[in-house]
């Protein structure tokens, strides 16, 4: 880079004349500035110092501030500058830059590691337990908006729930089916492959049924819900909040839980029920399926087994678990979408752990369901 | 169109520019030129196509024929390399600001310098908070995110990241939209300092009869998919036009001549 093609340097006297030469302009910057910076760390003594500008076409803001920057490090070597030969045209732009950057960045704060460690686990606490106060205060709301709701059955909004209804349960229908029903293929022909070893193949049965009734099924589809329902109301909370509709709605008088999110939470109580149950039969098929292909157990001979091994307790027991992990998933996506800030990245990071935070309480819940069941011996 | 002065540089022209969504046909062999230096207000009414016009210069829109010229390129026969140094001789001012709402003040004014120049990163924060100080920012909103400031900061930023690689050619989506007259004025008066500090030329598309009058150097008229009247404020005054003489002689129009004295 040679430093004379943009900015040629004399002397004369105790004066250094600088003349800068050809385009000053944003695109030429990464050369010009190295320029610029040789000269402001040359530390030989000058008493003055003329920036002759008589020779640049064009300049832009980047060559007229590298020039302030420029004049700035002379006066503040305590040498006189002087700018000359000043184009008229550019008169305006480095006077405006003149009056710019003066006040000094502000200085990052030093902290040490320590701290900042200790800061970092502070506030992931802290940001658990208020998500934790978060989940109490939407249940006490949602709960107050479905007691006024039954109280008053003509205000609660019917046809929202509905809508929801059709969007969360009927459209989930066919892959709720075709998931359960694959994991059904699997129970089963894992089963069998195993079970045929020590000759019990007909336990396979027995397994499918259980496991199906009292826990994959429901576990499948509250897990496919909050990933596919789940978001999309942390989405769809999140967006309403980020152009202000909750604002309005609220200074109409409405109550957003009442409005928003209690339909959609009835709409997810009611459907995922429904959902488990086609889902446990679609499991239910596809372990029958493969246990007739694969494990040559006929299908008279599959009924009247299940029949022997699965009582109305066993299915009672997954369904009723349906309705509690649906309330939760809807609660913490309300939750998640009305946290949702000004931001796209903030609607991102609210939807995803909208999704994980509901898979981890179903499944935790899952947990506490199945301790309560064997401790009263079901 | 008498206006013209022969020697005068277009920075910008369209040709024949057609326009059509299905049936619907919105800018119908539509010709413009944009001089060097100039402020042109381009003005129609509400859905005549004025954004739809910036849209299709800009390359957001498809069009179905017609030439347009940016610079002398010709933007259908350019190359990948020529229409990115023509997007960085140009600056999109959107009308909602458009800011990156992930990325801060200074983030979002740096974000084409770090992207296309390849300075160092003080040269990178010096300039972009002369850009804020340029546009009447105070630098203390560097660290802020778009969903923290007002209306009208958010079009300054705007403004000010438009501006950041110094553009020729400057595009205002209606610049003064959402703002009080008070703040209208004041980002009028921005925008013809800027313009002349900096040498623009500025393309706006508006409804704000105060802007027109303040800083529009020439106006062009939208109306029925071409430009049927084009010439400074005196001209449109003139026109017996019947939508012109709504728009610019109606009541509203009247105020703001008042206004100005």
């Amino acid at each position: 880079m040679n430093d004379d093609s943009v900015l040629r340097s004399r002397r004369d006297g105790d004066r250094l004349v600088l003349t800068a030469l050809g385009p000053w302009t944003a695109v030429h910057a990464h050369n010009l500035e190295p320029v610029i910076e040789a000269q402001t760390t040359n530390s030989q003594p000058v008493r003055a110092v003329d920036i002759d500008l008589s020779q640049v076409k064009p300049l832009d803001t980047f060559g007229a501030w590298l020039i302030e920057r420029l004049a700035r490090a002379f006066s503040a070597r305590g040498a006189e500058t002087r700018i000359v030969g000043l184009p008229e045209d550019y008169r305006g732009i480095v006077d405006e830059v003149h009056g710019a950057n003066l006040k000094p960045a502000p200085v990052p704060v030093e902290t040490s590691r320590i701290l900042v460690t200790l800061d970092t686990i502070g506030s992931a606490l802290v940001s658990v337990s208020n998500g934790a106060v978060l989940i109490l205060r939407m249940l006490g709301a949602v709960s107050k908006a479905l007691g006024r709701a039954i109280l008053h059955p003509t205000k609660f909004r019917w046809t929202a729930m509905v809508v929801h209804m059709e969007r969360v349960g009927w459209h989930a229908v066919p892959i709720m089916l075709l998931v359960t029903f694959l994991i059904g293929c699997i129970l089963a022909q894992q089963g069998i492959f195993h079970f045929r070893k020590f000759g019990a193949d007909i336990f396979v049965i027995d397994m499918v049924g259980i496991l199906v009734l009292r826990e994959v099924g429901v576990l499948i589809v509250s897990v496919m819900v909050a990933g596919r329902s789940g978001s999309a109301y942390t989405a769809e909370l999140g967006s309403m909040k980020m152009r202000e509709e909750i604002d309005a709605l609220r200074t109409m008088g409405f109550d957003p839980t009442e409005v928003l999110i209690l339909p959609r939470i009835v709409a997810l109580v009611i459907s995922v029920p429904l959902l488990t149950f086609l889902g446990s039969m679609s499991a239910l098929y596809g372990g029958g399926l493969v246990a007739w292909l694969y494990g040559g157990i006929d299908p008279d001979v599959f009924l009247s087994r299940l029949r022997e091994s699965i009582s109305m307790e066993t299915f009672l027991v997954g369904i009723i678990k349906a309705p509690v992990m649906a309330f939760i998933i809807g609660i913490v996506a309300s939750v998640q979408g009305l946290q949702v800030k000004g931001s796209a990245e903030s609607l991102g990071a609210h939807t995803t752990s909208s999704v994980v935070i509901s898979i981890f309480l179903v499944i935790v819940l899952d947990g506490f369901f199945a301790i309560f069941f064997a401790s009263i011996g079901i | 169109m008498s206006m013209l002065q022969p020697a005068r540089e277009v920075v910008l022209s369209t040709r024949d520019v057609v326009v059509a969504f299905g049936e619907k046909v919105i800018l119908d062999h539509l010709n413009l030129d944009v001089y060097r230096g100039e402020v042109l207000g381009f003005v129609g009414g509400s859905g005549a196509g004025k954004s739809v016009l910036m849209r299709t210069i800009i390359g957001l829109l498809p069009k179905r024929q017609g030439k347009i010229e940016v610079f002398g390129v010709d933007l259908d026969a350019a190359t990948e390399e020529e229409l990115v140094a023509v997007e960085q001789r140009w600056g999109i001012l959107f009308q909602q600001g458009a800011l990156f709402s992930s990325l801060n003040v200074l983030q979002n004014v740096q974000f084409p310098i770090r992207e296309y120049l390849n300075v160092s990163e003080r040269l990178m924060d010096e300039i972009a908070v002369a850009k804020l100080e340029m546009v009447g920012l105070s630098p203390d909103v560097r660290e802020k995110y778009p969903s923290e400031l007002s209306g009208g900061m958010i079009k300054r930023v705007a403004l000010a990241r438009a501006l950041a690689l110094d553009p020729e050619l400057v595009f205002l989506d209606e610049p003064t939209s959402g703002l009080d007259p008070i703040g209208a004025g004041d980002f009028d008066e921005l925008i013809r300092t800027l313009q002349r500090t900096l040498g623009l030329t500025v393309y706006m598309v508006t409804h704000d009869l105060d802007s027109l009058h303040a800083i529009c150097d020439r106006i062009a008229v939208l109306a029925g998919g071409k430009v049927i009247l084009e010439g400074p404020m005196s001209a449109m005054l003139a026109s017996e036009h019947p939508w012109l003489k709504a728009y610019f002689r109606g009541k509203r129009a009247r105020m703001a001549m008042t206004a100005e004295g």
